[in-house]
Protein backbone atom coordinates (compact mmCIF):
# COMPACT_ATOMS: atom_id res chain seq x y z
CA UNK A 1 0.00 0.00 0.00
CA UNK A 2 2.45 2.12 -1.04
CA UNK A 3 5.61 4.25 0.75
CA UNK A 4 4.49 4.28 4.45
CA UNK A 5 7.86 4.23 5.29
CA UNK A 6 9.67 6.51 7.02
CA UNK A 7 12.85 7.93 5.73
CA UNK A 8 16.03 8.21 7.63
CA UNK A 9 16.66 11.86 8.98
CA UNK A 10 20.68 12.05 10.45
CA UNK A 11 20.09 12.68 13.93
CA UNK A 12 22.44 16.38 14.56
CA UNK A 13 23.86 15.66 17.26
CA UNK A 14 25.31 12.34 15.54
CA UNK A 15 28.61 12.27 13.15
CA UNK A 16 30.58 15.34 11.96
CA UNK A 17 30.04 19.35 12.17
CA UNK A 18 29.48 20.20 8.85
CA UNK A 19 27.65 22.83 8.71
CA UNK A 20 28.21 24.32 11.93
CA UNK A 21 25.44 23.38 13.96
CA UNK A 22 25.69 23.51 17.54
CA UNK A 23 24.14 20.38 19.02
CA UNK A 24 21.13 22.40 20.44
CA UNK A 25 20.02 23.08 17.32
CA UNK A 26 16.78 21.58 16.51
CA UNK A 27 16.21 21.10 13.25
CA UNK A 28 18.55 22.06 10.09
CA UNK A 29 18.07 21.91 6.21
CA UNK A 30 21.42 22.10 4.27
CA UNK A 31 20.90 22.92 0.73
CA UNK A 32 17.73 20.54 0.51
CA UNK A 33 16.35 20.21 -2.71
CA UNK A 34 13.33 18.16 -3.43
CA UNK A 35 12.30 16.92 -7.32
CA UNK A 36 9.12 14.79 -7.22
CA UNK A 37 9.03 11.67 -9.70
CA UNK A 38 7.13 13.00 -12.04
CA UNK A 39 9.78 15.98 -12.77
CA UNK A 40 8.02 18.79 -10.50
CA UNK A 41 10.87 20.39 -8.60
CA UNK A 42 9.26 21.64 -5.85
CA UNK A 43 12.18 22.83 -3.85
CA UNK A 44 15.39 24.12 -4.48
CA UNK A 45 18.41 23.97 -2.39
CA UNK A 46 16.91 25.58 1.02
CA UNK A 47 18.79 26.15 3.96
CA UNK A 48 18.05 27.11 7.32
CA UNK A 49 18.04 26.23 11.04
CA UNK A 50 15.99 26.53 14.13
CA UNK A 51 17.26 26.59 17.96
CA UNK A 52 15.05 26.52 20.94
CA UNK A 53 12.73 29.42 21.14
CA UNK A 54 13.07 30.09 17.71
CA UNK A 55 9.33 30.98 15.70
CA UNK A 56 10.31 30.48 12.32
CA UNK A 57 8.42 31.02 9.51
CA UNK A 58 8.35 30.36 5.64
CA UNK A 59 5.78 32.58 3.81
CA UNK A 60 5.44 32.45 0.34
CA UNK A 61 2.90 31.68 -2.54
CA UNK A 62 0.48 28.81 -2.64
CA UNK A 63 2.22 25.41 -4.30
CA UNK A 64 5.41 26.91 -3.68
CA UNK A 65 7.00 23.46 -2.00
CA UNK A 66 6.38 25.33 2.13
CA UNK A 67 4.45 21.73 3.21
CA UNK A 68 6.79 19.75 1.21
CA UNK A 69 9.58 21.11 3.26
CA UNK A 70 8.06 19.97 6.39
CA UNK A 71 7.05 17.04 4.87
CA UNK A 72 11.02 16.64 4.45
CA UNK A 73 11.95 17.97 7.66
CA UNK A 74 9.32 14.91 9.23
CA UNK A 75 11.15 12.45 7.33
CA UNK A 76 7.56 11.85 5.50
CA UNK A 77 9.41 12.49 2.70
CA UNK A 78 12.84 11.81 1.62
CA UNK A 79 14.88 15.04 -0.02
CA UNK A 80 16.36 14.55 -3.56
CA UNK A 81 19.73 16.30 -2.60
CA UNK A 82 20.89 18.47 0.60
CA UNK A 83 20.25 17.34 4.59
CA UNK A 84 18.12 17.23 7.41
CA UNK A 85 19.32 16.94 10.50
CA UNK A 86 16.98 16.48 13.47
CA UNK A 87 17.55 16.56 17.34
CA UNK A 88 16.56 13.89 19.20
CA UNK A 89 13.31 13.51 20.68
CA UNK A 90 9.39 14.19 19.39
CA UNK A 91 8.30 16.33 16.98
CA UNK A 92 5.03 17.89 16.85
CA UNK A 93 3.28 18.29 14.03
CA UNK A 94 -0.25 20.13 13.45
CA UNK A 95 -1.54 20.01 9.19
CA UNK A 96 -3.69 22.32 7.78
CA UNK A 97 -6.48 19.94 8.06
CA UNK A 98 -6.94 18.74 11.68
CA UNK A 99 -6.72 15.14 10.85
CA UNK A 100 -9.13 14.64 14.08
CA UNK A 101 -10.23 10.84 13.81
CA UNK A 102 -14.06 11.12 13.73
CA UNK A 103 -15.09 7.86 15.94
CA UNK A 104 -12.55 9.43 18.80
CA UNK A 105 -14.17 11.50 21.36
CA UNK A 106 -11.35 14.77 21.77
CA UNK A 107 -10.05 13.22 25.28
CA UNK A 108 -8.98 9.88 22.97
CA UNK A 109 -8.00 11.72 19.76
CA UNK A 110 -5.77 13.81 22.40
CA UNK A 111 -4.24 10.38 23.93
CA UNK A 112 -3.97 9.02 20.39
CA UNK A 113 0.01 9.97 20.18
CA UNK A 114 0.63 8.83 23.65
CA UNK A 115 -1.32 5.56 22.89
CA UNK A 116 1.27 4.61 19.60
CA UNK A 117 4.16 5.73 22.10
CA UNK A 118 2.78 2.82 24.45
CA UNK A 119 2.05 5.22 27.38
CA UNK A 120 -0.20 3.28 29.89
CA UNK A 121 -3.51 4.17 30.70
CA UNK A 122 -2.68 6.87 33.50
CA UNK A 123 -0.18 8.68 32.00
CA UNK A 124 -2.05 9.32 28.69
CA UNK A 125 -5.12 10.59 30.72
CA UNK A 126 -2.94 12.99 32.67
CA UNK A 127 -1.08 14.12 29.48
CA UNK A 128 -4.40 14.97 27.65
CA UNK A 129 -6.56 16.22 30.36
CA UNK A 130 -3.28 18.52 30.68
CA UNK A 131 -3.26 19.55 26.79
CA UNK A 132 -6.73 20.17 26.65
CA UNK A 133 -6.58 22.23 30.03
CA UNK A 134 -3.61 23.98 28.02
CA UNK A 135 -5.45 24.91 24.38
CA UNK A 136 -8.51 26.04 26.53
CA UNK A 137 -10.88 23.08 25.84
CA UNK A 138 -11.81 21.91 29.15
CA UNK A 139 -14.98 20.36 29.44
CA UNK A 140 -15.21 19.74 25.51
CA UNK A 141 -13.54 16.26 26.56
CA UNK A 142 -16.82 13.69 25.52
CA UNK A 143 -17.14 15.80 22.34
CA UNK A 144 -16.85 14.17 19.06
CA UNK A 145 -14.60 15.90 16.21
CA UNK A 146 -18.14 16.95 14.28
CA UNK A 147 -19.24 18.56 16.81
CA UNK A 148 -16.52 20.96 17.26
CA UNK A 149 -15.86 24.00 15.21
CA UNK A 150 -12.79 24.58 13.13
CA UNK A 151 -11.06 26.64 15.48
CA UNK A 152 -11.73 23.91 18.52
CA UNK A 153 -10.67 21.06 16.06
CA UNK A 154 -6.86 22.97 15.71
CA UNK A 155 -6.64 23.35 19.26
CA UNK A 156 -7.66 19.66 19.95
CA UNK A 157 -4.78 19.00 16.92
CA UNK A 158 -2.85 20.99 18.90
CA UNK A 159 -3.27 19.30 22.21
CA UNK A 160 -2.72 15.81 20.43
CA UNK A 161 0.64 17.13 19.78
CA UNK A 162 1.31 19.03 23.33
CA UNK A 163 0.98 15.94 24.88
CA UNK A 164 4.57 14.17 23.83
CA UNK A 165 6.11 17.65 25.11
CA UNK A 166 8.10 17.71 21.89
CA UNK A 167 10.93 20.49 21.41
CA UNK A 168 10.42 21.01 17.71
CA UNK A 169 6.61 21.50 16.71
CA UNK A 170 5.48 21.96 13.14
CA UNK A 171 2.40 23.76 12.04
CA UNK A 172 1.68 23.45 8.16
CA UNK A 173 -1.31 26.44 7.56
CA UNK A 174 -3.45 25.24 10.47
CA UNK A 175 -5.37 28.33 10.50
CA UNK A 176 -5.53 28.73 6.81
CA UNK A 177 -9.05 27.60 5.98
CA UNK A 178 -10.07 29.67 9.67
CA UNK A 179 -12.22 32.84 9.55
CA UNK A 180 -10.25 35.85 10.34
CA UNK A 181 -11.25 36.51 13.55
CA UNK A 182 -10.94 32.93 14.62
CA UNK A 183 -7.33 33.16 13.02
CA UNK A 184 -6.26 36.59 14.76
CA UNK A 185 -7.70 34.66 18.25
CA UNK A 186 -6.07 31.21 17.76
CA UNK A 187 -2.33 33.06 16.69
CA UNK A 188 -2.91 34.90 20.32
CA UNK A 189 -3.51 31.52 22.01
CA UNK A 190 -0.38 29.82 19.79
CA UNK A 191 1.75 32.56 21.66
CA UNK A 192 0.74 32.26 24.47
CA UNK A 193 1.00 28.00 24.44
CA UNK A 194 4.80 29.05 22.75
CA UNK A 195 5.93 30.67 25.66
CA UNK A 196 3.97 28.15 27.95
CA UNK A 197 5.67 25.60 26.88
CA UNK A 198 8.82 26.70 25.12
CA UNK A 199 9.17 24.61 22.23
CA UNK A 200 11.18 26.08 18.75
CA UNK A 201 9.13 26.09 15.93
CA UNK A 202 8.35 26.25 11.94
CA UNK A 203 5.37 27.77 10.99
CA UNK A 204 4.12 27.59 7.46
CA UNK A 205 1.37 30.45 6.26
CA UNK A 206 0.62 32.68 2.97
CA UNK A 207 -0.92 35.34 5.64
CA UNK A 208 2.38 37.98 6.07
CA UNK A 209 0.32 39.12 9.15
CA UNK A 210 0.04 36.40 10.73
CA UNK A 211 4.09 35.59 10.02
CA UNK A 212 5.15 38.76 11.11
CA UNK A 213 3.21 38.44 14.41
CA UNK A 214 4.02 34.97 15.82
CA UNK A 215 7.47 34.80 14.31
CA UNK A 216 11.24 35.22 15.76
CA UNK A 217 12.38 34.83 11.63
CA UNK A 218 10.19 34.70 8.85
CA UNK A 219 11.60 33.58 5.62
CA UNK A 220 10.27 34.19 2.23
CA UNK A 221 10.16 31.41 -0.24
CA UNK A 222 9.45 32.30 -3.90
CA UNK A 223 7.24 30.05 -6.18
CA UNK A 224 8.05 26.26 -7.14
CA UNK A 225 11.09 25.76 -7.13
CA UNK A 226 10.85 27.03 -3.73
CA UNK A 227 13.79 28.97 -2.53
CA UNK A 228 14.60 31.47 0.33
CA UNK A 229 14.22 35.01 -0.91
CA UNK A 230 15.15 36.69 1.96
CA UNK A 231 15.01 36.16 5.87
CA UNK A 232 14.11 38.80 8.42
CA UNK A 233 14.08 38.89 11.99
CA UNK A 234 11.27 40.13 13.73
CA UNK A 235 12.53 42.21 16.84
CA UNK A 236 9.34 42.54 18.79
CA UNK A 237 9.67 41.21 22.10
CA UNK A 238 6.71 38.56 23.67
CA UNK A 239 4.15 38.09 24.75
CA UNK A 240 2.84 40.40 21.96
CA UNK A 241 -0.59 41.04 21.53
CA UNK A 242 -3.15 42.02 19.08
CA UNK A 243 -2.21 46.31 19.68
CA UNK A 244 1.18 45.11 17.47
CA UNK A 245 -0.66 45.25 14.84
CA UNK A 246 -1.39 48.73 14.56
CA UNK A 247 2.41 49.64 15.19
CA UNK A 248 3.66 51.87 12.56
CA UNK A 249 7.09 49.30 12.76
CA UNK A 250 4.87 46.37 12.19
CA UNK A 251 3.23 47.89 8.95
CA UNK A 252 6.82 48.33 7.94
CA UNK A 253 8.20 45.30 8.37
CA UNK A 254 5.34 43.71 6.82
CA UNK A 255 5.41 46.17 3.67
CA UNK A 256 9.08 45.03 3.73
CA UNK A 257 8.59 41.29 3.43
CA UNK A 258 5.18 41.78 1.27
CA UNK A 259 7.90 43.57 -1.40
CA UNK A 260 10.14 40.98 -1.26
CA UNK A 261 7.20 38.31 -2.30
CA UNK A 262 5.69 41.16 -4.83
CA UNK A 263 9.16 41.56 -6.64
CA UNK A 264 9.43 37.37 -6.64
CA UNK B 1 -45.02 24.86 28.25
CA UNK B 2 -42.27 24.72 25.52
CA UNK B 3 -42.19 20.52 26.31
CA UNK B 4 -45.75 20.38 25.47
CA UNK B 5 -45.59 22.56 22.34
CA UNK B 6 -42.34 20.01 21.76
CA UNK B 7 -44.65 17.19 21.94
CA UNK B 8 -47.05 18.25 20.06
CA UNK B 9 -44.64 19.37 17.01
CA UNK B 10 -42.85 15.97 17.58
CA UNK B 11 -46.41 13.97 17.38
CA UNK B 12 -47.33 16.07 14.21
CA UNK B 13 -43.99 15.78 12.24
CA UNK B 14 -44.62 11.38 12.64
CA UNK B 15 -48.27 12.04 11.25
CA UNK B 16 -46.67 13.64 7.93
CA UNK B 17 -43.98 10.59 7.94
CA UNK B 18 -46.32 8.02 8.84
CA UNK B 19 -49.77 9.46 7.35
CA UNK B 20 -49.33 9.54 3.61
CA UNK B 21 -48.01 5.35 3.83
CA UNK B 22 -51.47 4.26 6.24
CA UNK B 23 -53.12 6.30 3.71
CA UNK B 24 -51.48 4.23 0.81
CA UNK B 25 -51.95 1.27 1.86
CA UNK B 26 -56.08 1.62 2.43
CA UNK B 27 -56.09 2.49 -0.97
CA UNK B 28 -54.34 -0.56 -2.22
CA UNK B 29 -56.52 -2.59 0.33
CA UNK B 30 -59.43 -0.80 -1.59
CA UNK B 31 -58.75 -1.58 -4.68
CA UNK B 32 -58.02 -5.51 -3.90
CA UNK B 33 -61.75 -5.63 -2.26
CA UNK B 34 -62.48 -4.16 -5.32
CA UNK B 35 -60.31 -6.71 -7.99
CA UNK B 36 -61.66 -10.05 -5.39
CA UNK B 37 -65.00 -9.04 -5.61
CA UNK B 38 -65.16 -8.74 -8.90
CA UNK B 39 -63.94 -11.80 -9.87
CA UNK B 40 -66.16 -14.69 -10.57
CA UNK B 41 -67.19 -17.18 -7.89
CA UNK B 42 -65.02 -20.06 -9.31
CA UNK B 43 -62.01 -17.44 -10.46
CA UNK B 44 -61.89 -15.84 -6.60
CA UNK B 45 -59.23 -18.65 -5.43
CA UNK B 46 -56.95 -16.35 -7.68
CA UNK B 47 -57.13 -12.89 -5.33
CA UNK B 48 -59.21 -14.08 -2.11
CA UNK B 49 -60.35 -10.76 -0.20
CA UNK B 50 -58.05 -9.47 2.45
CA UNK B 51 -60.05 -10.54 5.28
CA UNK B 52 -60.36 -14.45 4.22
CA UNK B 53 -56.77 -14.48 3.87
CA UNK B 54 -56.71 -13.48 7.68
CA UNK B 55 -59.24 -16.33 8.43
CA UNK B 56 -57.87 -18.60 6.80
CA UNK B 57 -53.97 -17.57 6.45
CA UNK B 58 -53.09 -16.31 10.15
CA UNK B 59 -56.36 -16.88 12.26
CA UNK B 60 -56.25 -20.61 11.76
CA UNK B 61 -53.77 -21.55 14.12
CA UNK B 62 -52.66 -25.00 12.08
CA UNK B 63 -51.97 -22.72 9.20
CA UNK B 64 -49.85 -20.25 11.16
CA UNK B 65 -47.95 -22.49 12.72
CA UNK B 66 -46.92 -23.99 9.57
CA UNK B 67 -45.96 -20.83 8.17
CA UNK B 68 -44.61 -19.80 11.34
CA UNK B 69 -42.21 -22.81 11.47
CA UNK B 70 -40.98 -22.10 8.39
CA UNK B 71 -39.91 -19.27 8.80
CA UNK B 72 -37.84 -20.22 11.96
CA UNK B 73 -36.08 -22.87 9.68
CA UNK B 74 -35.34 -19.94 7.11
CA UNK B 75 -34.28 -17.32 10.13
CA UNK B 76 -31.81 -20.30 10.73
CA UNK B 77 -30.53 -20.40 7.79
CA UNK B 78 -29.97 -17.23 6.53
CA UNK B 79 -29.00 -16.24 9.05
CA UNK B 80 -26.19 -19.37 9.91
CA UNK B 81 -25.30 -18.02 5.92
CA UNK B 82 -24.84 -14.39 7.08
CA UNK B 83 -22.81 -15.27 9.77
CA UNK B 84 -19.92 -17.66 7.76
CA UNK B 85 -20.19 -14.70 4.73
CA UNK B 86 -19.17 -12.49 7.28
CA UNK B 87 -16.47 -14.12 8.64
CA UNK B 88 -15.18 -15.39 5.20
CA UNK B 89 -15.97 -12.06 3.85
CA UNK B 90 -14.40 -9.78 6.85
CA UNK B 91 -11.71 -12.05 6.41
CA UNK B 92 -10.76 -12.02 3.10
CA UNK B 93 -11.30 -7.92 2.58
CA UNK B 94 -8.55 -7.90 5.99
CA UNK B 95 -5.94 -9.92 3.86
CA UNK B 96 -6.56 -8.13 0.40
CA UNK B 97 -6.12 -4.92 2.71
CA UNK B 98 -2.49 -6.53 4.04
CA UNK B 99 -1.36 -7.15 0.78
CA UNK B 100 -1.51 -6.09 -2.30
CA UNK B 101 -1.29 -9.32 -4.13
CA UNK B 102 -4.03 -10.86 -2.80
CA UNK B 103 -6.35 -8.40 -3.88
CA UNK B 104 -4.84 -8.75 -7.48
CA UNK B 105 -5.22 -12.23 -7.16
CA UNK B 106 -8.84 -13.08 -5.55
CA UNK B 107 -10.43 -9.94 -5.88
CA UNK B 108 -11.47 -10.60 -9.95
CA UNK B 109 -13.09 -14.10 -8.55
CA UNK B 110 -15.15 -12.53 -5.75
CA UNK B 111 -16.77 -10.13 -8.42
CA UNK B 112 -17.27 -13.84 -10.71
CA UNK B 113 -19.12 -15.32 -7.75
CA UNK B 114 -21.10 -12.07 -7.79
CA UNK B 115 -21.93 -12.08 -11.30
CA UNK B 116 -22.67 -15.81 -11.91
CA UNK B 117 -26.42 -16.19 -12.00
CA UNK B 118 -27.11 -18.07 -8.82
CA UNK B 119 -29.37 -20.67 -10.30
CA UNK B 120 -26.28 -21.93 -12.30
CA UNK B 121 -24.18 -22.80 -9.29
CA UNK B 122 -27.24 -24.51 -7.84
CA UNK B 123 -27.32 -28.06 -9.60
CA UNK B 124 -23.55 -28.14 -8.60
CA UNK B 125 -24.24 -27.33 -5.05
CA UNK B 126 -27.05 -29.89 -4.71
CA UNK B 127 -24.56 -32.44 -6.18
CA UNK B 128 -21.69 -31.89 -4.05
CA UNK B 129 -23.61 -31.17 -0.82
CA UNK B 130 -26.62 -32.15 -1.43
CA UNK B 131 -30.00 -31.22 -0.91
CA UNK B 132 -30.47 -30.28 2.46
CA UNK B 133 -29.76 -27.67 5.00
CA UNK B 134 -25.87 -27.45 4.24
CA UNK B 135 -26.89 -26.59 0.34
CA UNK B 136 -28.78 -24.03 1.26
CA UNK B 137 -26.39 -22.38 3.81
CA UNK B 138 -23.95 -22.46 0.67
CA UNK B 139 -26.36 -20.61 -1.36
CA UNK B 140 -26.72 -18.16 1.22
CA UNK B 141 -23.01 -17.54 1.64
CA UNK B 142 -22.57 -17.38 -1.88
CA UNK B 143 -25.77 -14.67 -2.49
CA UNK B 144 -24.79 -12.52 0.37
CA UNK B 145 -20.90 -12.18 0.63
CA UNK B 146 -20.06 -9.69 -1.93
CA UNK B 147 -21.15 -6.55 -0.35
CA UNK B 148 -19.21 -7.54 2.68
CA UNK B 149 -15.80 -8.10 1.07
CA UNK B 150 -16.12 -4.84 -1.05
CA UNK B 151 -17.68 -2.46 1.69
CA UNK B 152 -15.00 -3.59 3.88
CA UNK B 153 -12.16 -3.39 1.50
CA UNK B 154 -13.40 -0.15 0.95
CA UNK B 155 -13.64 1.19 4.11
CA UNK B 156 -10.21 -0.17 5.01
CA UNK B 157 -8.81 1.68 1.93
CA UNK B 158 -10.81 4.31 2.37
CA UNK B 159 -8.57 6.04 5.00
CA UNK B 160 -7.20 9.74 4.30
CA UNK B 161 -3.64 9.82 3.14
CA UNK B 162 -3.03 12.51 6.03
CA UNK B 163 -3.98 10.01 9.16
CA UNK B 164 -1.75 7.50 7.38
CA UNK B 165 0.43 10.20 7.88
CA UNK B 166 0.18 10.66 11.58
CA UNK B 167 0.59 7.18 11.84
CA UNK B 168 3.51 7.02 9.88
CA UNK B 169 5.04 10.02 12.04
CA UNK B 170 5.27 7.40 15.37
CA UNK B 171 6.18 4.91 12.81
CA UNK B 172 3.18 2.76 14.02
CA UNK B 173 3.50 -1.07 12.90
CA UNK B 174 0.55 -2.61 10.33
CA UNK B 175 -1.05 -4.21 13.11
CA UNK B 176 -1.96 -0.62 15.29
CA UNK B 177 -2.91 0.78 11.58
CA UNK B 178 -4.96 -1.45 10.95
CA UNK B 179 -6.56 -2.08 14.43
CA UNK B 180 -6.68 1.99 15.36
CA UNK B 181 -6.88 3.21 12.00
CA UNK B 182 -8.11 1.91 9.23
CA UNK B 183 -10.61 -0.82 10.58
CA UNK B 184 -12.82 1.76 12.99
CA UNK B 185 -12.68 4.29 9.30
CA UNK B 186 -14.11 0.98 8.07
CA UNK B 187 -17.21 0.48 10.32
CA UNK B 188 -19.72 2.42 8.52
CA UNK B 189 -18.92 0.98 5.18
CA UNK B 190 -18.98 -2.19 6.92
CA UNK B 191 -22.63 -2.15 8.68
CA UNK B 192 -23.60 -0.76 5.13
CA UNK B 193 -22.25 -3.65 3.79
CA UNK B 194 -24.23 -6.25 6.89
CA UNK B 195 -27.54 -4.24 5.77
CA UNK B 196 -27.33 -5.30 2.33
CA UNK B 197 -25.99 -8.97 2.98
CA UNK B 198 -28.80 -9.51 5.84
CA UNK B 199 -31.27 -8.93 3.24
CA UNK B 200 -30.01 -11.17 0.35
CA UNK B 201 -28.94 -13.75 2.73
CA UNK B 202 -32.84 -13.88 3.18
CA UNK B 203 -33.62 -14.08 -0.41
CA UNK B 204 -30.57 -16.53 -0.55
CA UNK B 205 -32.34 -19.06 1.97
CA UNK B 206 -36.02 -18.34 0.24
CA UNK B 207 -34.47 -19.39 -3.48
CA UNK B 208 -32.58 -22.26 -1.52
CA UNK B 209 -35.30 -24.06 -0.05
CA UNK B 210 -36.80 -24.19 -4.18
CA UNK B 211 -34.65 -26.37 -5.22
CA UNK B 212 -32.90 -28.06 -2.08
CA UNK B 213 -36.35 -30.09 -0.51
CA UNK B 214 -34.97 -32.44 2.33
CA UNK B 215 -35.52 -32.02 5.71
CA UNK B 216 -37.95 -29.62 7.42
CA UNK B 217 -39.26 -27.34 4.98
CA UNK B 218 -38.52 -23.53 5.14
CA UNK B 219 -40.85 -20.45 3.64
CA UNK B 220 -39.56 -20.95 0.14
CA UNK B 221 -40.52 -24.66 0.30
CA UNK B 222 -43.93 -23.65 1.49
CA UNK B 223 -44.53 -21.03 -0.97
CA UNK B 224 -44.28 -23.37 -3.51
CA UNK B 225 -46.47 -25.89 -1.81
CA UNK B 226 -48.88 -23.46 -1.85
CA UNK B 227 -48.69 -22.45 -5.22
CA UNK B 228 -49.02 -26.08 -6.15
CA UNK B 229 -52.05 -26.56 -4.22
CA UNK B 230 -53.25 -23.69 -5.12
CA UNK B 231 -53.79 -22.56 -1.52
CA UNK B 232 -53.77 -18.47 -1.95
CA UNK B 233 -54.73 -17.59 1.48
CA UNK B 234 -51.59 -19.62 2.87
CA UNK B 235 -49.35 -18.04 -0.43
CA UNK B 236 -50.19 -14.76 1.15
CA UNK B 237 -49.56 -15.55 4.71
CA UNK B 238 -46.00 -17.36 3.64
CA UNK B 239 -45.27 -13.81 1.35
CA UNK B 240 -46.47 -11.40 5.00
CA UNK B 241 -43.92 -13.48 6.75
CA UNK B 242 -41.18 -13.28 3.87
CA UNK B 243 -41.31 -9.62 3.49
CA UNK B 244 -41.57 -8.92 7.40
CA UNK B 245 -38.16 -10.99 7.72
CA UNK B 246 -36.69 -9.06 5.14
CA UNK B 247 -37.96 -5.60 6.56
CA UNK B 248 -36.65 -6.74 10.01
CA UNK B 249 -33.13 -7.87 9.23
CA UNK B 250 -32.95 -4.71 7.38
CA UNK B 251 -34.17 -2.63 10.21
CA UNK B 252 -31.94 -4.69 12.78
CA UNK B 253 -28.58 -4.43 11.07
CA UNK B 254 -29.39 -0.22 10.31
CA UNK B 255 -30.08 0.00 14.03
CA UNK B 256 -26.98 -2.07 14.96
CA UNK B 257 -25.60 0.18 12.70
CA UNK B 258 -26.20 3.38 14.40
CA UNK B 259 -25.61 1.36 17.90
CA UNK B 260 -22.11 1.28 17.05
CA UNK B 261 -21.31 4.41 14.29
CA UNK B 262 -24.41 6.56 14.94
CA UNK B 263 -22.41 8.78 17.63
CA UNK B 264 -19.56 9.90 15.05
CA UNK B 265 -21.15 8.59 11.45
CA UNK B 266 -24.78 9.90 9.86
CA UNK B 267 -25.56 6.64 9.03
CA UNK B 268 -28.50 6.62 5.85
Amino acid sequence: MGDRQISNIQPSNHGDTRGGGSSSTLISFENVSKTFPDGTHAVDSVSFKVEPGQFVTVVGPSGCGKSTLLRMGSGLLSASSGEVRRSEGNLGYVFQDATLLPWRTVQKNVELFCELRGFDRSERRKRAKDAIELVGLSGFNRHYPAALSGGMKMRVSLARSLTLDPPLFFFDEPFGALDEITREYLNLELLRIFAHAGFGAVFITHNLYEAVFLSTDVLVMSSRPGRILKSFSIPFPYPRDLDLRFDPAFAELTGEVSEVLRDE
Amino acid sequence: MSTARHTSSRLRSSTYRLGPPIVVFLVVLGIWYAISLSLDPDRQFLLPTPNEVIDVGFVNQDNLFQVLEGLLWTVAVSMTGLVIAIVLGMTSAIMMSQAKWVETSFYPYAVIIQTVPILAIVPLVGLWLGFGFTSRVVVCVIISIFPIITNTLFGLQSVPASFHDLFTLHRSSRLTRLVKLQFPNALPAIFAGFRISAGLSVIGAIVGEFFFRKGIPGLGRLLDLYRARLLTEQLFTALVFSSLLGILVFWGFGFLGRLVVGKWHETT
